[in-house]
Order: C-alpha cells, then structure tokens, then sequence
C-alpha cells in the first residue's frame, strides 16, 4: 500500500458516487440497513400512490372509460399487495432497524449480515413483483401485472383461470419477501433479547423496543401461514397438486382460511410499530411520563395473542356455523379492549401535560383519533350480521382505509417529523410541518369519510366503474377529490425531507429534550453508536442525566 | 461531545443476557412450527377427501427403521455436545459422525419409499389429495432433514480440520436445537401421516 497517512484525507475527499453506492450496498450496518429500508418503502409509496390516482380518476365519475376493467383488476392488486408488503412492512422495519439498537444501547442489531440479507430480499420481492410488468404473461398478452387481488382467493390463481405468469410473479415476490420478514423478525427478538445494555432490564426497556419485540414475535407466527399457503399455491400451479382445486376435491375456503390466519395478524404487525412511535412521540411533547407503562405492555402483549384468533371475521360471508360466528365476533371485540386500554393511557399522558404542539405531536393526535374511528367501524364490522350486509363494500374499503392512511400513515409522519433529525442531523421544516399535516388532514378526511357512504348504499369495492342514478356519484367524485389534497402534502413532505436535509437548522443531539437513549448520541450518530456502553437505572435514562436531583431510579 | 454523552455511565459488571444465538434459533424454529402446523392442518383436512384412489392404507409403508434412526440421531447429538463440551473432541467428532449417519439413513429411507411409491405404486403429487399432501408434508420435513445434514457435514468437516474447540460449544449447540426441531417434527408428521392417517 503506497497511501501514507497524510494522503488519506485527499483520498476520501475523492471517494466518488460508486464508492459510496458500493458502500451502502455492502453494508450491514443497522442504521445504513433501516435507511435503505425506508427510502425504498418511500418509492414505493409514491408507486402505490400512483396507482390509487389513477383508480380515483376511474371512479371519479359514472361510466367512465379511462381505465380498461383489466388495468382496474392489475392496479388494486398492485396497490394492495404493494401498500402491504413493500411500503408498509419496509418502512416499519426500517425505523425498527434503526432505532431499536440505539434504543437499547448496542452497537448493532443482533446478526448484522442477517439483517442485510432481510433487507435485500424484501427489496428483491418488490422488484421481482413489478418485473412482471415486462415478463408476466397472461392468456394472449405479455407483458402483465398480477390481476388476483391482494388476498389472490382460489380458485382464480389455478392455472386454469390465471394462465400464465403474472400470479407467479405475485407468489414468488411475496414469498421472497417472506423470507426476508422472517429473518428480520427473528433478527428484532434476538437483539432486543440479547443486546440490551447494562441495567436495561424488560421493565425499563422504551415501549417502542418492548413493541417491537411483539411485532417480532407476530412476524414469526404471522407471515409462516402466508410461506406456507404460498408453498401450496406454487405446488398447485407447478408441480400439479391438488391443495386448492375443487375438480380434485380440494378447498378454495382452506386458502381464505391460511390467507387470513396471515392476513388478519399482519394488520397488527403494521399497526404495533405504529402503536410503538405514538408511545414515545406522545409522552416526550406532553412533557410526562407515559401514563400506565406496565399497562401498555399487556395490552401490545395480549394484543398479539388474541389477534391470533380472530381471522375468520373475513369469512363471516362464506358461511360458518354459528358458533363459528359467535366465536370470531366474540375475539374480534375483545381486541377492543386492550386496544382502549392503550388509547386511554395516551390520553391520560396527555392529560394535564405540557402539551406542545410540534409537528410529530399534531400528527400523533391525528392518529389518536382516527386510528379510534377507524377501530369503531371495524367493531361494527366485526359484528357478523352487519358484515353479511356490507362485506365487500366500499365500507370495509374506508375501514381499513381508515387504519391504514389515518393511523398508520399519519403515525409514519409523526416518526419522520419526531426521528428525521435524529436520522440526518437536520430538523425538518416546522411551517411546511403544519401545511403537511393540515392539507393531508384535510385531504383524509375528504377522501376517507365519504368513502363510507357509498359502502353503505351498496357499491361493492373492487368494481371498476359503476352506472349513474345509484347515488354514488357526488360521494366518490369527494373522495377523489381529497386525494388531490394528500398528494399536494406527500409532495410538500418530499419538499420538506429534500430541502431540510441540505438547508434545514442543525438538531443537535437532542432537540425534543427526550429522554430515551438514540437522543444520548450525535445526529446522525456514529457506525458505533456510543463510544461508552451506556447503563441505565430508569426507563427515562436521559431524565436520570438531566435530573440527578430527582432521577426516575428513585420510583421505580 | 455534549453533556449528555459523556455523562452516561460506564456499563456494569454483573448484567447477564439470554444468548442471542439460542433465541434467534428459538424464534427461527417458532416461524418453522408455523409453517409446519399448516401443513399439517391441511393434511388432515384432507384426510378421506380424495376423489379417486389409492389410499394411504394400500400404499403407504410404515418406515420403521428410518424414524428410529432419526429419533435416535437426537441422543447421538446430544453426547456430541456433552463431549465438546468437556474437550473431548475424538468423542465428538464419533458421535457428530454418527448423528450424520443417522440422518442420511433415514433421508435414504424416503428416497426408496418415494421411488417405491413413484415408479411402483404410480403415485405422485398428482395423483389425488392423498399424494399432494404426502408429498408436500412428507417433503418439507425431508428438506429440513437435508438442510440439516448439510450443517452437519460442515461442521464435520471442520471438525476433521481440527477447526472445532471446546469454545464452539455454543454455537453447535444452536444448531443442534435445529436438529432437535427436525426430530420433533418428524415425531408430529409420522403420527399424522402414517398413524392417523393411515
Ligand atoms: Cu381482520
């Protein structure tokens, strides 16, 4: 090696594009690993993004024609199987990526080549799955997106009504990114298990750990059923077997039954992370303590368990005896419960609180309350008579809608706004904050309340255009005009993220005054995290080091 | 360099943690459990539902010898381990030799009962939902078995090149909890293929 010391800087002055993709594409570091994970969710935002416009355009008006009814077919696949699989999942795991290290005060995530084989294989999956836009084929095309579904019911993927590739596609990316959640969930319990830092015992551990390491264990148990049901599928279009073929005597309820043993946990492996940044978003801009610590963590725990039994209140339609039914309404509304168990305890660390109204707290109050509608239709969907009625609505559309967009989209702000400057260093634009947040609220709400209306009149979801005089018009041309409205502030958020990370104001380590540990390191922290081990003694470390007159360690 | 930073404190001595390696293998064998309960869900599901013949009981042969050699390569394991552990390591490389052979006695079994099945009986994934549920479930465990055989031969290798000390103990141990999961697994599946099912 010819390089003296003195030559070193010159040389890393000089170090170019390519080293730096080589060196993010070779990393394994959790914190390069979780931005990688939430870039690429973000594009995939903007895809599945796309693809609901052009759905609204659709069915902005009665009879319109500007989407073919297989292009409609392609695009609610797409956007579902996308929102799910390639943003949702992604940009969770990312932030876990990131901040559950920190949190616990370890180095790096318990196996860090794991972790990036996770990663790479979640990105594979989404790219596998839009490749089939230029090699899926179908019947006489080529060149096709998977027209399924996102939940692909049997018997429509056997080959005989979905020749071709496309489904493939759909299977093959979904079971590569499986594989990829598995491992990354395995990965979450072993760091958090294994990894905590001198005196963070589990009952001092930050709530976002402690649901992170729930959502690790429902991934577990969670996207198996799905590798499995996948498995079957694959041997059916493949190798010739029976598993979801009526003519051999096979069950095409037994897939819903397998889909939704995934399909309904899924929804909580989404929403807990979400439950995770709320805990720490809310506590810290009310200035308290969480309210109720212990609680929060049998309600995400208990949640976890039951939401295991509840599947089958998506097949309350295909017909079950009824005891069947009273069994899963029953489960479904017990989740209820601990669910309010967590809702009351935010609204209590509210309570008297000094309560400052920064961005990441707007959005998190945004998400108190429409994550709470959203739970209430879905209660009422969870009642089985109701459901035969509006099952396959635009109801249930708004529904999940609601949970989706209102808690967990809102809730995804509020970590971008609260861990943005931990992330880059910069802090992001409070002024554009609140048009972000006020314009999307606006545009939610629009889109998303209305959307109801149509479901209750009876317009089933899925339909790519509808006749004139049914009384949906006004309603669905509202909801697509509320879609304009979060466009405008995804793309003010964009703006923001862009110019923030060139222009915005230094953060410094700790500009929320928080108390957990990813705010005792720089901003953006260093490859090692902490130059000391940190040892903790409360569940508010940061508290303990800015009070030493009054440390949390007294009352715990 | 804030205040903060240099304020925390250096990390205490006495703080033991669960090795990450047994929960990450634990969690590993979890998601497997529950790839295996689905399967095995659809297998009895499927049970006296095929359409067209044959059935389990005219052709099915129960492998007797195999499981017994899968079952017992969990002991053989087991003293491996318990030999590594105490520096033994010409008793280790015996027994992890054995557990070898074991396994690749019991995977050569399926091969001939697959053959047997295939070019004998005619019976294939195809042939009704008997066949594809035999052979999925009957497979995936199979391909657990290699996996691990796989392991194991590496490891054997190393130990060969004397690659092996007492200080891996642990880390063979993670992967024998993966054996261990295989054998226990195999004891579900036979119960539901060839007692139940049969
Ligand atoms: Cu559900």
């Amino acid at each position: 090696m010819a390089a003296s010391t003195d030559s070193l800087p010159r040389f890393a002055a000089r170090k170019n594009a390519l080293a730096v993709i080589y060196e993010w594409l070779g990393t394994a570091d959790h914190k390069k690993i979780g931005l990688m994970y939430i870039v690429y969710a973000l594009v995939f935002l903007v895809v599945m993004g796309v693809e609901a416009v052009l759905m609204r355009i659709q069915l902005a008006h009665a009879n319109s024609s500007f989407l073919s009814p297989e292009v409609f077919n392609r695009l609610f696949t797409l956007h579902g199987t996308t929102g799910v699989f390639f943003v949702g999942m992604p940009i969770l795991f990312g932030f876990g990526n990131y901040l559950v290290p920190l949190m616990i005060g370890a180095r790096d995530m318990a196996y860090p080549r794991l972790n990036a084989f996770s990663f790479w294989m979640t990105a594979f999956g989404g790219l596998l799955l839009y490749a089939s836009f230029f090699a899926g084929n179908s019947v006489a095309q080529a060149g096709i997106a998977p027209d399924v579904g996102w939940f692909a019911y049997a018997p429509l993927t056997a080959t005989a009504f979905s020749p071709g590739h496309s489904t493939d596609y759909w299977n093959l990316a979904l079971l590569v990114a499986g594989v990829g959640s598995i491992s990354g969930g395995v990965n979450f319990i072993a760091t958090i298990l294994g990894l905590r830092c001198p005196g963070m015992t589990l009952s001092r551990m930050p709530l976002l750990v402690w649901m992170n390491l729930v959502m690790g264990g429902l991934v577990l148990v969670t996207i198996s059923p799905l590798t499995a049901a996948q498995l079957m599928l694959l041997a059916d279009r493949y190798l010739g077997a029976h598993f979801f073929d009526p003519q051999a005597g096979g069950s095409v309820v037994m897939w819903m039954h397998f889909f939704w043993i995934f399909g309904h946990p899924e929804v909580y492996v989404l929403i807990i992370p979400c439950f995770a940044f709320i805990s720490e978003i809310v506590p810290v801009f009310s200035r308290k303590a969480i309210f109720g610590y212990p609680a929060m963590v049998a309600a995400t725990t208990s949640i976890g368990f039951v939401s295991l039994g509840v599947w089958a209140h998506h097949l309350f339609t295909i017909g079950m005896p009824s005891y069947g039914n009273a069994f899963f309404v029953l489960t479904t509304m017990v989740v209820a419960v601990p669910t309010g168990i967590k809702i009351f305890n935010w609204l209590a660390t509210m309570w008297g609180g000094r309560i400052r109204f920064a961005t990441p707290m707007l959005f998190a109050v945004g998400f108190l309350f429409q994550f709470l509608i959203g739970g209430l239709t879905g209660i009422m969907l969870a009642t089985a008579p109701f459901d035969w009625q509006l099952a396959n609505s635009y109801f249930v559309v708004a529904h999940f809608h609601y949970v989706i967009v209102g808690g967990i989209l809102f809730s995804i702000f509020a970590a971008f706004y609260y861990w943005f400057p931990k992330m880059t260093g910069r802090l992001l634009n409070e002024t554009l904050g609140k048009w972000n947040f006020w314009i999307l609220l606006v545009g939610f709400h629009l889109t998303f309340d209305t959307m109801y209306v149509p479901g209750l009149l009876g317009m089933p979801r899925r339909i790519y255009t509808y006749e004139a005089g049914r009384g949906w018009e006004s309603w669905n041309l509202i909801t697509s005009i509320g879609v304009i409205f979060q466009g405008v502030a995804v793309l003010i958020f964009v703006y923001n993220m862009v110019w923030s990370y060139l222009r915005g104001p230094l953060a410094g380590n700790d500009p929320w005054d928080a108390w957990t540990l990813e705010w005792a390191t720089t901003s953006p922290p260093p490859e090692y995290n902490f130059a000391q081990t940190p040892a903790v003694r409360s569940r508010r470390p940061l508290w303990d080091i800015k009070h030493p007159e009054d440390p949390d360690s007294k009352y715990e | 360099m804030s205040a903060t930073e240099a304020n925390i404190p250096l990390g205490e001595a006495a703080w033991e943690l669960p090795s990450r390696g047994k929960v990450g293998m634990g969690s590993l064998i979890v998601a497997e459990s529950a790839i295996f309960t689905i399967f095995v869900v659809a297998y009895i599901f499927y049970i006296g539902k095929s359409l067209s013949g044959p059935t389990p009981r005219e052709v099915l042969r129960v492998p007797i010898v195999g499981t017994i050699c899968l079952l017992s390569s969990s002991f053989t394991m087991h003293w491996a381990i318990a030999a590594l552990r105490k520096g033994r390591s010409g008793a280790f490389r015996a027994f992890w030799f054995l557990t070898f052979l074991l396994g690749a006695i019991f995977i050569g079994g399926t091969a001939i009962e697959w053959h047997h099945l295939i070019y004998q009986e005619n019976f294939t994934i195809q042939t009704n939902l008997f066949g594809t549920t035999y052979y999925s479930l009957v497979g995936l465990h199979a391909s657990h078995v290699i996996v691990g055989l796989i392991g194991l031969a590496v490891i054997m290798i190393l130990a060969v090149l004397g690659k092996i000390r007492p200080e891996h103990t642990e880390r063979c141990e993670v992967f024998s909890l993966y054996w261990h999961f295989v054998d226990a697994v195999w004891v579900v599946v036979f119960t539901t293929v060839y007692i139940v099912g049969r």
